[in-house]
């Protein structure tokens, strides 16, 4: 990590790589058109391609409740809130497509295995509840790994994340007030939600990545300031954020580690099985079979609606072309 | 399915991907404003980026008008501050109403 990583300042350098490097120092953009070294383009392709997946796919698990929501109420939610998931994902592909990424390759690559997509999303839907908790949590924890990288050194990037942070509270605050919600009912309801919560805790917490000591790319991408915080240090911070909310709310936290540290002014927390992480991400948790094979099929099944667009369009274009010739 | 099979969808994907071109999407937030660039999106024709657009940019009442351009059709300077083309305007100063003193006590200026 020490010699692959070193901060591009340490390398010897063109006129133009000092340039990016300047303004990057000067916490200045960098834009489409500007010259970027190699890395810094794939780190970027990479990390936002595997964001807009996660989006994509992130659609699914909260999607297999919308024909069967409580109400007409929840309903409209819900169609909103995913609705807003593929905006993501497509602003998203939208800046990858700003670095010479093509949107077409990037879901090829997706279906083949070829490039991840964030693990929480591995895990199934079991209860109405779970719609709930993944607002509350997974949202909450997305809003945190977020709102920092509204200011990454990438200018498209951080301006679709300005845009995804700010639909993201709606879906955190729709999440809580439906918790709430079920809080207020029955003894049943209580507890789908303190199961929802047992059970997607632990996965949230995993959304940060891996512990610092062990990210791969930490290090260079905080010197390119694509990233801005550890994901330690965001992970932290999630933690501190919704202990709070859990009171609130009126649940437990699964964790008997969890407590507050006067010294620290911060919660300990008990440790992550980074097994289950490694296990997940690689293809083998729950629902990743189930996943891949529902984005195949969407993509596979629209395939003639993409073809009959196109074919429309170039008729009309013919048309048109034809008409300009008699004329 | 058959590989032969496989390879036709391949090349369809293929033909498709370069028949949806890129359109870059700008929006007037409210009327007085200018439009800006927002992004951009894939959609067969004109008509289709635009409600595209709509759908993907403007879901919360962000823009009162959308303009769709294709990509190919945009004429751009490098962005660099290093690129000449924008070098003129740091040395004309005297184009910034702060070039110019004037005294405290003529109001409203
Ligand atoms: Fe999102
Ligand atoms: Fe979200």
């Amino acid at each position: 990590m020490t010699t692959t990583n070193t901060a591009p300042a340490a390398e010897p350098v063109t006129e133009l790589e000092e340039h990016f490097n300047r303004t990057i120092q000067r916490d200045q953009r960098i834009e489409p058109r500007d010259w970027m070294p190699e890395g810094y383009r794939k780190t970027l392709i990479r990390q936002i391609a595997q964001h807009a997946h996660s989006e994509i796919i992130g659609m699914q698990p909260e999607g297999n409740w919308i024909t069967r929501a409580p109400s007409l109420r929840r309903k409209a939610i819900l169609l909103a809130k995913v609705q807003d998931e593929a905006g993501h994902g497509l602003y998203l592909y939208s800046a990858a497509e700003t670095l010479g990424a093509d949107r077409g390759e990037l879901t090829e690559r997706l279906l083949a295995g070829k490039q991840k997509y964030s693990s929480i999303f591995n895990y199934p839907t079991l209860t109405f509840a779970d719609v709930g908790v993944i607002g509350w949590l997974v949202d909450g924890a997305a809003i945190c790994n977020q709102v920092p990288l509204c200011r990454s050194s990438y200018g498209p990037y951080a301006r679709a994340m300005i845009r995804i942070c700010k639909e993201e509270s709606f879906h955190q605050r729709q999440g809580y007030e439906l918790l709430m919600t079920m809080m207020r009912g029955t003894e049943e309801q209580r507890r789908m939600v303190q199961d929802a919560v047992n059970r997607w805790w632990w996965p949230s917490l995993m959304m940060f990545g891996p512990p610092d000591d062990q990210s791969k790319h930490t290090a260079q991408s905080m010197a390119w300031k694509i990233k801005r915080h550890t994901n330690d240090e965001l992970r932290q911070k999630f933690v501190d954020m919704t202990v709070p909310q859990a009171e609130a709310l009126g649940v437990t936290l699964p964790d008997p580690e969890l407590k507050w540290n006067p010294e620290r002014g911060h919660y300990d927390f008990g440790q992550i099985d980074w097994d289950e992480f490694q296990r997940v991400i690689s293809g083998n948790g729950p629902c990743n079979a189930q996943r891949i094979a529902a984005r195949k099929r969407a993509h596979e099944e629209g395939a003639w609606v993409r073809e009959a667009a196109a074919a429309y369009a170039r008729k009309q274009r013919e048309r048109q072309q034809r008409q300009e010739a008699a004329a | 399915m058959s590989s032969a099979g496989k390879a036709s969808e391949q090349a369809t994907t293929e033909k498709v991907r370069h028949e949806w071109p890129l359109y870059e999407v700008f929006v007037r937030s409210k009327r007085g404003l200018n439009h800006v660039h927002v992004g951009s999106l894939h959609a067969a024709d004109d008509e289709m980026a635009l409600r595209h657009a709509r759908d993907l940019y403007t879901r919360r009442n962000e823009g009162v008008s959308i303009w769709v351009v294709k990509a190919e059709h945009i004429a751009a300077s490098s962005p660099d501050e290093k690129d000449p083309f924008f070098a003129p305007s740091a040395d004309k100063v005297y184009r910034h109403p702060t070039f110019y003193d004037i005294p405290e006590n003529v109001p409203h200026m």
